[in-house]
C-alpha cells in the first residue's frame, strides 16, 4: 500500500511527472527561441511561472457555472497523470500494467480535451465558447490517424497489452522500420491534440484571445497549463513506447536514461515542426486530417496486416 | 509548394550566436550625431530665447539670473528630443548630447537646470 | 446559440489582433461572418485642432507624431504643402536626402508589414526573423538622423542634416544585407504551405470593387490597380529615378504580400540610384517665419498608400487650417466588403493586410447625406453648446473648476 502511494504521489506520479512537465516546457520554450535566433528564457522560468501563478488573484466570472468551471481543470490533471502510470518507464512492464491497458490510455488522453471543453463552455464568455467548440471540431480530425497509428503498431505485435508490444519490439528491433510511417502520422497527430501550430486552432491567440482559456486565472490556470505541460510529456512517453522502445533489454538504470532521452527527442521534434509552420484554419485542419492522414494511416494498418500474415508463416 | 520552408534557416540559427543585445548587461553605444539629453552654455547664451519659442512641448525656459547672465531650466519629461533649439539657437549654446538613459524614480529630477555653477555629467559630444 | 445571427462578438477596441484600438463587432454564423460593425475614433488626439494654436516650426514635429511607422511621410507632406504656399524653391539635395529618408522608411514598414502578417496566422518565426532585419534599418535611421523613430530631418525650406562619405558606405552596405534577406522572404512566402494556404482567395477584392471603394496603396495595387503618387505626380526627387510600380493580379491578401515584397526590391534600387546620384549644393533655403496667405494640398505616397495634407494659411505665424487624410482611412471601407461570407479566422488577417494604421486615420471627418441640413458652429459656439449639454444632466464643471482653483492656492 506505501510503495504504491509513493509510486501514484512520488515516482513516477504527481510529482515526478510535475516536474518533468515543466522541464519539458522550458525546453520546448528554450528552442523554440534559439531556432528564431533569440536567446530565450532562463532555466527556471517555468517554475517560476507556476509558483506566480499559484499566487495570483482567482477570478470567476459572475455568469459562470463555478462547480464545472473549478472541477474542469483537476479532472484533466488527474487523467494525465493516471497515463503517466501505465507507460513503461525503466522495464516493459510499467507499475499497474494489464492486458488491454493501451485502449484505456487512448481513452484517458482524450478526457483532457473534453474537460477543456466544458471549463471553456461554462465559462459563458463569448470567446471561450468559440474556443471550446473549435476544440471538440479538431477532436474529431485528429483522433482517428492517432489512434490508427498507434494500433497499427500494436497490431503488429499481436497484443493489446503495452508491455507486451515493448517486449515485442525490444526482441524485433527491425520490424520498427514498417512502422515509421506510422510514427509521422502520430507526430503530426499529436500536435493536434497538444494544440500547438499549426493546430492550435483552439487557442488561437490572434483571434479569440486565448480559446477555452480566456477566463481563467491564478490557481486554476496554473493547473491548466500544468495539464498542457504533462501532456506533451506523457504523449511523447507514448509514442517513445510504442515506437522506439529499445532500451529495456540495459536494465533498468539504462532503460530510464535512455527512455527519458528518446523522449526529449520526441520532444524537441514537436519544437521544431511549431516552428516552421504556420496556423491553418479550421475547415482546413480537417481537410487535411481527412483527406491526407486517414488514407496514411489506412495504408500503415494494411501494410502491417500483410506483414502479419506474412511473419505468422 | 513545400511545407517547413523555413527547416533548414531555423536549424542553423540554433548554433549561430542569438541576435538579441544583452542589455543592460551590454551597454551600447549610440552612434554620432544621436539627439539624447540637451546641454546649455550659460556663457555663450544672450537671452533671445529663440529657443524658447521653437521648442513644440515647451521644455526650456530661459531665466535671467543677473547682468548678461543667463540660465536654462530644461524639463526632461516634456523635451521631444527633437534638437529643433540647437539649430534655431544664433550663438550654438544648446548641444545634444549621446546620453539617452534619463529615467529616474524621482519627479525632481527630471528638471535639470543649467547655470553657471552646474556640474551635469551628460556625456558629451566627441569634438 | 450556433444558429441565431445575434452572436455578436467584440474584436476590439482591446484584443490582441490589433495593434491599435479600433472596434470591429462581428456577427457570427458558426464559423462564418455574417456581418461586421466597424467603429473609429479610439485614437483622436486631436492634432488638426492642435496645429492652429502652434507656430508652423512646431508643427513640423506635432506632425511628424501623428503615425509611429509613416512619420517621415507625414512631416514632408506637410511641408510641402507649406514650402508651396510661401513659394519657396527647395535645393536639390535636400530633395534627394528626402527622397532617401522616405524610401528607407518604406523598407522599414514593409519589413514590419511582414512581420506581423506573420503574427496574425500564427507563423512567429516570420515575425522574430523580420524584424530583427528591420533592426538593420533602424540603426541606419539612427545614424543618419539622430533617432530611430520621428526621424525630425525635414525644416521648412529643405532639410536639417547632411550625408557623409561614411554614411554613404554604410547604407550600401546595409541595403546589401538587406537584399539577400528580403529574396530568401520572397522564396519563404510564395512556397511554404501554410502561408499561401491561408492567404489565398482571404480578403478578395476585385478591380472594379477597388475602383468603388477608392482603396489606396498596396490594397490597390493588388487588384490590379495602377496608382502609385510617386509615378502619377511626382514629388521630391522621384521624377528623376528609374523605377517600376508594382502591380498583381491575385486580388487578395497573397497579392498584397507579393506586391509589398517586390515593393522592398524597388526600393533597394531607388536608394541605389539616390545615393550615386546625388548632386552637391546646400541642403536648406531660409524660411520665413511669416508664411504668406495661401492654401496648398499636397500628395505623398506613405508606405500604405496616398496620404494627402491640406494647409491653408492667413499671412501668421499659425497655420489656419490643416487637414490629414490618411491612407487608412480609404482602405477601410472596404474591409467590410473584404470579410463578407468568410470565416472568423480570416479577420486579423484580412485587417492586417490593408496594414491599418488608426493613429493616421482618426480625424474627424464631417459627412453631409443629401437633404440633411447639418449646421456649422463656431469655437465659442461648440464650447458653450458643450457646457449646457453636460450641465443638462447634472455635471457642473464651473463648479469643478472653482474647486480646483481652491485645491491650488491652498497648497
Amino acid at each position: 500500500m506505501g510503495s504504491a502511494l509513493f509510486s501514484i504521489l512520488i515516482f513516477p506520479g504527481f510529482l515526478f511527472v510535475s516536474v518533468f512537465g515543466l522541464i519539458a516546457e522550458f525546453i520546448d520554450r528554450k528552442l523554440y527561441a534559439r531556432m528564431q535566433n533569440r536567446v530565450g528564457p532562463p532555466w527556471f522560468q517555468t517554475f517560476a511561472d507556476f509558483v506566480k501563478l499559484l499566487g495570483k488573484e482567482d477570478i470567476v466570472p459572475s455568469a459562470a457555472n463555478r462547480r464545472m468551471f473549478t472541477w474542469a481543470p483537476l479532472f484533466a490533471l488527474a487523467s494525465v497523470v493516471t497515463v503517466y502510470l501505465y507507460i513503461p518507464l525503466w522495464k516493459a512492464e510499467s507499475l499497474f500494467a494489464f492486458n488491454g491497458d493501451i485502449i484505456m490510455v487512448l481513452y484517458l488522453l482524450t478526457v483532457p480535451t473534453l474537460a477543456f471543453f466544458i471549463g471553456g463552455w461554462y465559462s459563458t464568455s463569448l470567446f471561450s465558447r468559440i474556443g471550446s467548440v473549435r476544440a471538440v471540431t479538431q477532436l474529431f480530425a485528429y483522433e482517428v490517424p492517432l489512434f490508427m497509428s498507434i494500433l497499427a503498431a500494436a497490431l503488429l505485435a499481436d497484443t493489446w497489452s503495452l508491455a507486451d508490444i515493448v517486449i515485442f519490439y525490444s526482441a524485433h528491433p527491425v520490424y520498427t522500420l514498417f512502422n515509421l510511417a506510422g510514427f509521422a502520422i502520430a507526430v503530426v497527430a499529436l500536435l493536434g491534440k497538444l494544440e500547438k501550430v499549426p493546430f492550435d486552432i483552439p487557442e488561437a491567440e490572434t483571434e479569440i484571445v486565448a480559446g477555452a482559456f480566456t477566463e481563467y486565472s491564478g490557481r486554476r490556470l496554473a493547473i491548466l497549463r500544468l495539464t498542457i505541460d504533462i501532456e506533451m510529456v506523457v504523449g511523447s512517453s507514448l509514442l517513445v513506447a510504442v515506437f522506439f522502445p529499445f532500451g529495456f533489454v540495459l536494465g533498468p538504470v539504462l532503460g530510464f536514461t535512455v527512455f527519458m532521452i528518446e523522449t526529449v527527442a520526441v520532444i524537441a521534434l514537436l519544437s521544431l515542426l511549431r516552428t516552421v509552420v504556420a496556423r491553418l484554419r479550421i475547415d482546413q485542419m480537417i481537410d487535411f486530417c481527412w483527406k491526407i492522414l486517414v488514407p496514411l494511416a489506412l495504408f500503415q494498418l494494411l501494410l502491417n496486416l500483410i506483414l502479419k500474415g506474412v511473419l505468422a508463416r | 509548394m513545400r511545407p517547413g520552408k523555413m527547416i533548414m534557416e531555423v536549424l542553423k540559427s540554433v548554433f549561430k550566436k542569438p541576435a538579441t543585445n544583452l542589455y543592460p548587461a551590454e551597454k551600447l553605444e549610440m552612434p554620432q550625431g544621436f539627439r539624447g539629453k540637451l546641454v546649455f552654455y550659460p556663457e555663450k547664451c544672450i537671452g533671445c530665447k529663440l529657443c524658447m519659442k521653437d521648442c513644440p512641448s515647451g521644455a526650456i525656459t530661459i531665466n535671467k539670473v543677473g547682468d548678461k547672465k543667463f540660465e536654462a531650466v530644461i524639463d526632461l519629461s516634456k523635451c521631444i528630443y527633437c534638437a529643433q533649439c540647437v539649430d534655431s539657437c544664433p550663438k550654438k549654446a544648446l548641444e545634444a548630447t549621446r546620453d539617452v538613459e534619463l529615467a529616474q524614480l524621482d519627479k525632481n529630477k527630471l528638471t535639470v537646470t543649467f547655470g553657471d555653477n552646474t556640474k551635469d555629467d551628460a556625456k558629451k559630444v566627441d569634438a | 446559440m450556433h444558429n441565431s445571427d445575434k452572436f455578436k462578438i467584440p474584436m476590439g477596441p482591446q484584443h490582441p489582433a490589433l495593434k491599435e484600438p479600433e472596434s470591429f463587432v462581428v456577427s457570427l454564423h458558426g464559423e462564418k461572418i455574417t456581418n461586421v460593425d466597424i467603429w473609429l475614433g479610439y485614437n483622436h488626439r486631436g492634432i488638426e485642432k492642435a496645429c492652429e494654436e502652434r507656430t508652423y516650426v512646431q508643427d513640423m514635429y506635432l506632425i511628424e507624431r501623428v503615425c509611429g511607422i509613416c512619420s517621415h511621410s507625414h512631416s514632408t507632406c506637410f511641408v510641402q504643402a507649406v514650402e508651396e504656399v510661401a513659394g519657396l524653391e527647395v535645393p536639390k539635395r535636400a530633395l534627394y536626402i528626402r527622397t532617401l529618408i522616405g524610401e528607407l522608411e518604406r523598407i522599414h514598414s514593409h519589413l514590419l508589414w511582414l512581420g506581423v502578417a506573420g503574427h496574425e496566422i500564427g507563423f512567429d518565426t516570420l515575425l522574430m526573423y523580420t524584424w530583427r532585419d528591420r533592426e538593420v534599418v533602424m540603426d541606419l535611421f539612427s545614424l543618419l538622423t539622430g533617432n530611430r523613430v520621428n526621424y525630425g530631418i525635414n525644416t521648412i525650406g529643405g532639410v536639417r542634416r547632411d550625408i557623409t562619405k561614411e554614411q554613404v558606405e554604410e547604407v550600401l552596405k546595409g541595403m546589401d544585407i538587406l537584399e539577400e534577406r528580403t529574396k530568401y522572404y520572397i522564396e519563404v512566402a510564395t512556397q511554404e504551405t501554410t502561408v499561401i494556404k491561408r492567404l489565398s482567395k482571404v480578403g478578395v477584392l476585385n478591380y472594379e470593387d477597388s475602383l468603388k471603394f477608392d482603396a489606396v496603396g498596396p490594397t490597390a495595387r493588388a487588384s490590379g490597380v495602377k496608382r502609385d503618387v510617386r509615378h502619377d505626380d511626382p514629388y521630391a526627387a522621384y521624377g528623376e529615378m528609374d523605377f517600376n510600380v508594382i502591380t498583381d493580379t491575385h486580388s487578395d491578401v497573397y497579392g498584397r504580400t507579393v506586391v509589398r515584397v517586390l515593393e522592398l526590391m524597388e526600393s533597394y534600387k531607388i536608394v541605389r540610384q539616390c545615393l550615386k546620384n546625388m548632386p552637391d549644393g546646400p541642403i536648406t533655403v531660409k524660411a520665413p517665419r511669416r508664411i504668406p496667405a495661401g492654401e496648398a494640398i499636397s500628395r505623398y505616397e506613405a508606405p500604405r498608400g496616398e496620404d494627402v495634407h491640406y494647409v491653408k494659411s492667413n499671412g501668421t505665424e499659425r497655420p489656419d487650417r490643416v487637414k490629414v487624410r490618411a491612407p487608412t482611412l480609404a482602405n477601410i471601407q472596404a474591409v467590410k466588403h473584404m470579410l463578407k461570407d468568410r470565416y472568423l479566422a480570416d479577420m486579423p488577417i484580412v485587417v492586417a493586410a490593408i496594414d491599418p494604421c488608426f493613429s493616421c486615420t482618426d480625424r474627424s471627418v464631417a459627412v453631409e447625406r443629401p437633404g440633411e441640413n447639418k449646421e456649422i458652429m463656431t469655437w465659442e459656439a461648440l464650447s458653450d453648446y458643450g457646457v449646457e449639454w453636460h450641465r443638462a444632466r447634472g455635471l457642473d464643471f464651473g463648479d469643478l473648476n472653482n474647486k480646483l482653483k481652491k485645491r491650488l492656492e491652498g497648497k
